[in-house]
């Protein structure tokens, strides 16, 4: 069982990193999976030359995957660019979460991902291949 | 009144029967704690299915030949067989339909959308599984007629206070209501809803998809005019089920699929409808699965519903019980002697997907989510449930390693 649920993972669950709200940010997003209720909101604040990810926050509550991937990604995009982010490969994140997923699993697992993703398209208008539109429609991602 | 227990049924023996039992899920026996959402299948029920494929498979009501005549009496011998079950009239009176969900959309399709008006009132509970829910508001909107609830109390069971102030707001045409509540195994009064419904002039809808593998099931003395139910749930093959409905409704009522088969003749100007219930019956039906549901029926009646229902309780009792000792543990739902086989729960903040992913690593299958009853969900204020259901092969030890899990769920989680 401890093998599922690694300890970096509980750790980043039991305590957030990122975790708040953000007044006035530059880019933000919120989504939702229907299936098992996660919801995460997040919010980015970009560096003076407006391409650099200068700081991340989210909100959020549902299960400990859901949660502690967003908690990592906000870890692993700081300091990137947005256009970075943009085309970063959901298998950077999962082989950071590193332990096997089912179908059902995996939305919960990409759900940070795929909200950071849309509040960068919106705000900065990076690219948001079909694959990340479509999960986004699915997990009720604006 | 002396009342005298059925026999206790011997859940180890009878799993001998199930094949999937023969395997292990991480290691771990498997604990199959889901059977609400559908049951497995017993050799008898698997051995049908090949047999029939193999010496009697031929489309039914076709062909002259011998091949299709045994296929047919087969398949017609199913309907006999579900006739029985739920005490029908007549055999006429069972409808062969994908499942309980499309049994009820035939209703509120052939039923609601010729007899509902604006301003009519369909009534459903806060306690219905989306399959009879979605179907009602959805044609509720497309009529105009209003959709209203009754709600439930704090036990999760109906509150029939509201009856008098609800008749007072319009003509009642409609009440749809489960017999058991899939989500919190709540057993719902029926008998008194289907007296009302009649007061008002109004059709009795029942959802019988949970009720019917767990209990024995009288249509004449619930008293209502339609039920429906499915094989999957009750040791019978997936995309296959009954619509039980009185004669007269069913004659008086359009059809809902139109094609071959439910046809009495058919001219470039117009058709005509062929006698219930092929009336209801287009195209090729699910031949082969509604066999293994009479096979099925054939297995449960064998073993006893009125034994599966004590086999049941005694489960529920047991894990009501054991269950309030995990700490930090929220049930659902109404005490043991209103409620079937069915708990739901919450641990503590532990989100019931974490909670199914513990108990899945220990081969303890449980379901975690909104148990297509959304609505439910947020009158209780949550976002999904943990939901743990047995059935005739469902052991007390099953129950006990559910509770173990739990405990090292909320050791992981701590």
């Amino acid at each position: 069982m401890s093998d599922f649920y690694r300890e970096v993972i509980l750790d980043h669950y039991k305590n957030p990193r990122g975790h708040g709200v953000m007044e006035s940010p530059d880019a933000t997003a919120e989504g939702m999976n229907p299936l098992c209720g996660d919801e995460v909101t997040i919010s980015v604040a970009l560096a003076d030359d407006g391409e650099t990810i200068d700081e991340v926050k989210f909100e959020g509550r549902g299960c400990a995957i859901s949660q502690a991937a967003t908690s990592m990604l906000t870890e692993m995009v700081k300091g990137r660019s947005a256009t970075d982010v943009a085309t970063l490969p959901k298998e950077e994140l999962l082989e950071e979460i590193g332990i096997p997923l089912t179908p059902i699993r995996l939305k919960c697992a990409l759900l940070g991902l795929g909200v950071l993703k849309v509040a960068l398209h919106r705000a900065k208008g990076t690219p948001l291949p079909p694959e990340w539109a479509g999960l986004a429609s699915e997990l009720e991602i604006s | 009144m002396a009342v005298t227990s059925p026999p206790k049924l011997d859940a180890q023996k009878l799993r001998a029967d199930f094949p999937i039992f023969e395997q292990q899920i991480h290691g771990k026996p498997l604990a199959y704690l889901d059977s609400a959402v559908s049951t497995h299948k017993p050799r008898p029920v698997l051995e049908k299915l090949k047999d029939f494929y193999e010496t009697s498979y031929a489309n039914v009501h076709r062909g002259v030949y011998t091949l299709s005549e045994r296929s047919t009496a087969e398949y017609e011998g199913a309907r006999h067989k579900l006739a029985q079950f739920v005490n029908a009239s007549s055999d006429r009176e069972i409808v062969f339909v994908r499942g309980a969900t499309e049994g009820l959309n035939l209703v509120a399709y052939a039923w609601g959308l010729v007899n509902l008006e604006p301003g009519d009132l369909v009534v459903v509970t806060e306690l219905e599984h989306h399959s009879n829910f979605v179907p009602w508001q959805y044609i509720a909107g497309r009529t105009g007629a209003t959709l209203k609830m009754i709600e439930l109390d704090d036990n999760g069971e109906l509150d029939l206070s509201v009856l008098g102030s609800i008749a007072a707001e319009g003509q009642v045409k409609v009440v749809a209501n489960n017999l058991v509540s899939n989500a919190l195994g709540t057993i719902n009064p029926i008998e008194k809803l289907s007296a009302w419904a009649h007061e008002q002039g109004a059709i009795m809808v029942v959802d019988g998809a949970q009720a019917a593998p767990h209990k024995a099931v009288d249509v004449q003395a619930l008293g209502c005019d339609f039920f429906a139910f499915s094989a999957h749930k009750m040791c019978g093959p997936t995309s296959v089920g009954a619509l039980w409905g009185r004669l007269d409704l069913l004659e008086s009522m359009e059809p809902f699929n139109l094609g071959g088969h439910m046809i009495r003749k058919v001219t470039f100007e117009e058709t005509t409808w062929g006698e219930v219930p092929a009336k209801y019956e287009a195209g090729t039906q699910p031949i082969a699965e509604a066999v293994g549901f009479g096979a099925a029926v054939d297995y449960i009646s064998e073993v006893g519903l009125e034994s599966i229902e004590r086999h049941e309780h005694e489960l529920a009792v047991y894990a009501l019980d054991r269950l309030a000792e995990v700490p930090d543990i929220k049930l659902y739902g109404p005490p043991a002697d209103r409620r079937a086989g069915i708990v739901s729960f919450n641990l503590g903040d532990i989100h019931p997907h974490d909670v199914a992913q513990v108990l899945d690593l220990e081969g303890i299958a449980i379901r975690a989510g909104h148990h297509c009853c959304q609505p439910l969900m947020q009158k209780l204020g949550v976002a999904a449930t943990n939901r743990a259901s047995f059935y005739l092969y469902t052991l007390p030890e099953e129950i006990d390693r559910l509770v173990e899990g739990l405990h090292k769920a909320r050791t992981v989680f701590a």
